[in-house]
């Protein structure tokens, strides 16, 4: 694996109520990580500062590249990327939401078609290419949040929570994307979820966050 | 009434043969206030954004402060631009007094504060996962800036349209610094001042057809612009 992130002694509060407490972890291994537990637990928040989007009061985010620890800018920032429980679609078309990452990378506009459009297709929104993204239906959405991380070819994908409020059809839909970006396999993916069938369909690794503090989980398998 | 019908058909018989003087008069009314308005909006934009994206001190006094000027009555500015534009004045040496650009000055000043209070307001309004989404996708700082006040356009392109109808109704302020002056700062709106002073209703009454026109089609652009923001409205 190209990158490895290293969580240690993480710490966060919120107006006095401590969220994460000493919490650390190291992803070690590529693969699939799921990060369970109950409503308010902190996973989101965990998320958010690994992907350098927050700060931690305490602790540290280490990023190794190559097995040197790596600056935490821009460049860094454009190696990850996290897809929002709630997408923030842009008020434009699906295509044009899906080319932003490339965009703003400065990326030459023949790649970028050819990437967006290899990637509309893998999550099946081809057809949708010119639809305001705005009027897709939440599966829609979601689908669309992951196609935009995709295009940018992330190392570490993080994903909260993506097949909340979406129906059975689309999370198989979306499962299976994960799925099959498993088998393309470079990246670390790190997704949080409620569901704990979900997490031992898609994940290698089980992780809980309980008491603010993040773990191996070691309870028994649920069937 | 049969007078006020004859000078309606009169009226718009001048409409029809346009003649060289009232173009000249249209194209310059149209001519300073859209130069005002592209000045109002390369500094009135930016100063919106900034006030939507920095935490500054007294910037509720500045929002509130742009607000009250959204309201500042023509011939207070027009006065106000006279007195530094006079012989006598700071900057008289420029001798801008009775030139377009004295007008375009005066314009800028009533439209500025509207493109920048409504651009703030629309940017304040971008919900905040847009920012998220936006840097999780790997913008810089300037770059999650251009993506917010690109959600806005919408309503701030209703700002800019919102204040071209201000300036292009406005009579006060360009009467006073312009001086109606024929073939040179002569406008719609000061003509219409004029000619119906001088009891030449069909002139006045024709001008006043066409800036109606003119009301007109900015409103429904205004419109169409908000029916199109508002559709599909759901993240
Ligand atoms: N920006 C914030 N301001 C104040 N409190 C916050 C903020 N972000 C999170 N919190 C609080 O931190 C706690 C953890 O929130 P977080 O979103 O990380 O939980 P979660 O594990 O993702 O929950 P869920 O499963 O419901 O998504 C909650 O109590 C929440 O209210
Ligand atoms: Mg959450």
């Amino acid at each position: 694996m190209n990158l490895r992130l290293t969580a240690t002694h993480i710490s966060k509060s919120y107006n006095g109520n401590r969220v994460l407490d000493d919490c650390s972890f190291s992803f070690d291994r590529s693969g699939t990580y799921a990060l369970m537990g109950p409503n308010g637990c902190g996973k989101s928040t965990f998320l958010r500062i690994c992907a350098l989007l927050e700060e931690p009061d305490a602790g540290e985010i280490n990023y190794l590249s190559q097995g040197h620890p790596a600056n935490k800018d821009i460049r860094l920032r454009r190696r990850t990327t996290l897809v929002l429980p709630r997408v923030g679609v842009f008020n434009t078309t699906v295509f044009r939401n899906v080319a932003y990452g490339l965009t703003i990378r400065g990326i030459r506009r023949k790649e970028r078609e050819e990437r967006v459009m290899k990637v509309l297709h893998f999550v099946g929104l081809d057809e949708k290419r010119d639809q305001g993204a705005l009027t897709l239906s939440s599966g829609e959405t979601q689908r669309l949040g992951l196609a935009r991380a995709l295009v940018i070819e992330p190392e570490i994908l993080f994903l909260d929570e993506p097949t909340a409020s979406v129906d059975r059809k689309n999370t198989e839909i979306i499962e299976d994307i994960i799925m099959r970006m498993k088998k393309g396999g470079r990246s670390t993916v790190i997704i949080t979820t409620h569901d704990r069938l979900q997490a031992e369909r898609l994940a290698d690794f089980l992780l809980v966050i309980k008491e603010g503090n993040i773990s191996a989980d070691r309870s028994p398998l649920s069937f | 009434m049969s007078s006020i019908v004859e000078g309606f058909g009169r009226a718009f018989s001048l409409i029809l043969h346009l003649d060289a003087e009232l173009l000249g008069i249209i194209l310059l009314s149209l001519k300073v206030s859209g130069t005002a308005l592209i000045v109002a909006t390369l500094i009135g934009l930016p100063l919106g954004a900034f006030l939507g994206f920095r935490t500054l001190p007294l910037k509720g006094f500045i929002i509130s402060l742009l607000n009250t000027f959204m309201g500042l009555p023509p011939v207070v500015v027009g006065l106000f631009i006279y007195l530094l534009l006079s012989r006598s004045g700071p900057f008289g040496f420029m001798a801008l007094l009775y030139t377009p650009a004295a007008m375009i000055i005066a314009q800028t000043i009533l439209a500025f504060p509207i493109v920048s209070s409504l651009s703030h307001s629309a940017i304040v309004a971008v919900d905040p996962i847009i920012k998220q989404a936006s840097m999780t996708l790997g913008a810089t700082p300037f770059q999650v800036s251009l993506t917010i006040i690109r959600e806005a356009r919408y309503g701030i392109m209703a700002g800019i349209i919102a204040a071209f109808g201000r300036v292009m109704a406005e009579v006060g302020a360009i009467l006073i610094v312009g001086g109606n002056i024929a073939g040179f700062t002569r406008v719609m709106t000061t003509t219409i001042a004029l000619e119906t002073d001088k009891g030449n209703f069909e002139l006045a009454l024709a001008l006043g057809i066409i800036l109606l026109a003119i009301s007109l089609a900015i409103n429904s652009a205004l419109h169409l612009i908000q029916k199109k923001g508002s559709a599909g409205i759901k993240r």
